[in-house]
């Protein structure tokens, strides 16, 4: 026999009683779980929604004229003679420090062109990237895939009755519509996009970019830092944060971690008080037990053994308990948190040992006292002797 | 030289404002393999003087030796190591730790001992034969009656072989046939050589012992 059989046998002996000790500290651990679950995944779920938003960098060239805009952003007056990007720049956006958060890099030629006789604005893309960032396009018809080929917004393709499929001269070469977006809300309606090659070509721009959009899309990215870095690649270029959109979400999702993590910490208090008065009550209940380790000659530490190892196992099977039910109730209430129907549960290895380790740790630190005022108990009183 | 030897021992207690001489210049000799009764009326200090001579309990002033080891020159630790190794004790209530088996009852002095499982075992099972309970070795406290658990309580007293034993009231809860049963082992154990200190109230155990003490109001009489 073992000190440790002490222990099992204790805890088998007073089931209920551990029994509310181990839920005591379950619900506090599953509380916190839950929380922090429920806000990892909706930070997920909005870092994943923030991909469909766009972009969240703008480049621009540096002007003094304010007389053009995109997507409610200024971009500068855009013009034949006006300085430009060089397409040779671009390389250096990828190099900055914060690189790995960057989704897509995606450069862009405007101008204004004559199409069936109407002024339209013309913007040279690179596809791939585009779609990439724009999430939300849907296309009538297909993709552009040939350099010849152009994708018109829905109010151009109105105003000009043109559909996929047909064919149209822009400054001087014929261009065939290879798919037209379905309405968006956004000035994209009333633009032409077509291969930025073509595009730099039709208007007389090659090698250069008029405007730079990059999506570093993820809820925890640095945009502050990553627009410096990318301003001190291109001294040339205006560089700035399209950050509103996100802003007012992360905020929330802010206000919400600070919620969790408050009352999580009550809980979690309220539990560590249950932990601290149970033990404390069953140490006093067996003051005379406890008496009897003394009197056959058990030392302090044997006692403070006994009673720290019945703290441990019974806080790590709340902490295991305390977990799967955390993540239960997470995936119980996620649905309902979320604006997405599919967002998804995060499971962190780091939330599931913290928890654990949690646990134990505070139902250790709880039974710290109570195993001191056990292993401090008077042999003589605690047996009533005299 | 005796086993046990106390010397001028006094124990006060501050009961409210007042103070009460619980042991007033208590001095004695036990020789090893000694029975000896110690009576005297309710609070005449007999349980003082057994958990004083237990190790468990500092007397105010005095000295008392085990064998020639001024047993409260010793820390609290080192005084439990000291129980460990000389003493066993058999409380009035049994005090029977209730999850525990009868034999892992009997273990429990051995828990901390340096010893291996099976000989832990071992030894737990041939003091639960001492006391005739050898067939009851998986029975929990409540499964035993008061008799048997008083037998229980003197093979864990037993079981790591002290030099001395320290009964408080043995008998005290029993009924008269296991009483006589129970002062029976404690005669048989003496007589194998074991050192027996018992504090009783009933006359009838003296007859067991070799040698009765009397206290009155904290003194030898």
């Amino acid at each position: 026999m073992k000190l440790h059989t002490i222990s099992l046998n204790n805890l088998r002996r007073r089931k209920a009683k551990m029994a509310f000790l181990t839920i005591g500290l379950l619900v506090g651990i599953a509380t916190i779980v839950t929380l922090v679950t429920l806000t990892e995944s909706m930070s997920n779920d909005i870092a994943h929604k923030m991909d469909e938003f766009g972009a969240n960098i703008l480049i621009t060239p540096k002007s003094e004229d304010l007389s053009m805009t995109y997507g409610g952003i200024s971009l500068g007056r855009v013009s034949f003679d006006q300085k430009e990007i060089h397409e040779a720049d671009l390389a250096k956006v990828r190099e900055i420090k914060n690189s790995r958060n960057i989704l897509s890099v995606s450069p862009k030629v405007l101008g204004g062109v004559k199409l069936q006789e109407k002024d339209v604005l013309l913007v040279g893309v690179n596809f791939a990237e585009e779609l990439k960032m724009k999430q939300w396009w849907r296309i009538f018809g297909d993709t552009p895939a040939g350099d010849d080929e152009i994708l018109l917004g829905s109010t151009t393709a109105d105003t000009l009755h043109l559909s996929p499929g047909d064919t149209v001269d822009v400054a001087g070469r014929r261009l065939k519509v290879a798919g037209v977006l379905e309405q968006t809300g956004s000035q994209d309606d009333s633009l032409v996009f077509a291969p930025l090659k073509r595009a730099q070509q039709l208007l007389g721009k090659e090698g250069r970019i008029t405007l730079v959009e990059v999506a570093a899309l993820c809820a925890g990215c640095p945009i502050g830092d990553m627009v410096v870095q990318i301003a001190e690649k291109l001294p040339d270029a205006k560089v700035s944060a399209i950050q509103q959109v996100v802003e007012s979400r992360l905020k929330t999702l802010d206000q919400f971690k600070r919620f969790s993590y408050g009352v999580a910490g009550v809980v979690f208090f309220i539990g560590s008080l249950i932990v601290f008065v149970t033990m404390m009550g069953s140490v006093n209940e067996r003051t005379t037990e406890i008496g009897v380790f003394r009197a056959i000659g058990f030392r302090k530490s044997h006692i403070m053994r006994i009673i720290l190892l019945e703290a441990a196992l019974v806080s790590l099977l709340a902490g295991l308990l305390g977990y799967a039910t955390g993540m239960g109730a997470a995936k119980l209430a996620l649905p309902f948190m979320t604006e997405s129907k599919n967002a998804a549960l995060v499971w962190d290895t780091l939330v599931a040992s913290g928890s654990i380790g949690l646990a134990v740790a505070v139902g250790l630190l709880a039974s710290l006292y109570p195993a001191l005022h056990a292993s401090r108990m008077d042999p003589t009183e605690a047996l009533r002797a005299l | 030289m005796a086993l046990i030897e106390i010397s001028d021992l006094h124990k006060h207690y501050a009961c409210g404002d007042e103070t009460v001489q619980a042991l007033q210049g208590v001095s004695l000799a036990i020789d090893a393999g000694e029975f000896i009764s110690i009576m005297g009326q309710s609070g005449s200090g007999k349980s003082t003087l057994l958990s004083i001579l237990g190790g468990m309990n500092h007397p105010t002033s005095g000295k008392v030796a085990v064998d020639g080891t001024d047993i409260y020159t010793l820390g609290d630790e080192g005084r439990a190591d000291f129980r460990a190794q000389n003493f066993g004790f058999v409380f009035q209530s049994f005090h029977l730790i209730p999850y525990l088996t009868a034999q892992e009852n009997v273990m429990l002095p051995l828990t901390i001992a340096p010893m291996k499982s099976d000989e832990k075992r071992e030894a737990a099972r041939n003091a639960l034969s001492r006391v005739g309970l050898g067939a009851k070795c998986d029975r929990l406290p409540n499964q035993l009656s008061g008799g048997e658990q008083e037998r229980v309580a003197i093979a864990r007293a037993i079981v790591n072989r002290p030099h001395i034993l320290f009964a408080d009231e043995p008998t005290g809860n029993l009924d008269s046939k296991n009483s006589d049963e129970v002062m029976a082992l404690f005669r048989e154990l003496n007589g194998g050589g074991q050192t027996i200190v018992m504090v009783t109230h009933n006359p009838e155990n003296c007859h067991y012992a070799d040698r009765g003490i009397i206290l009155r109001d904290g003194a030898v009489v």
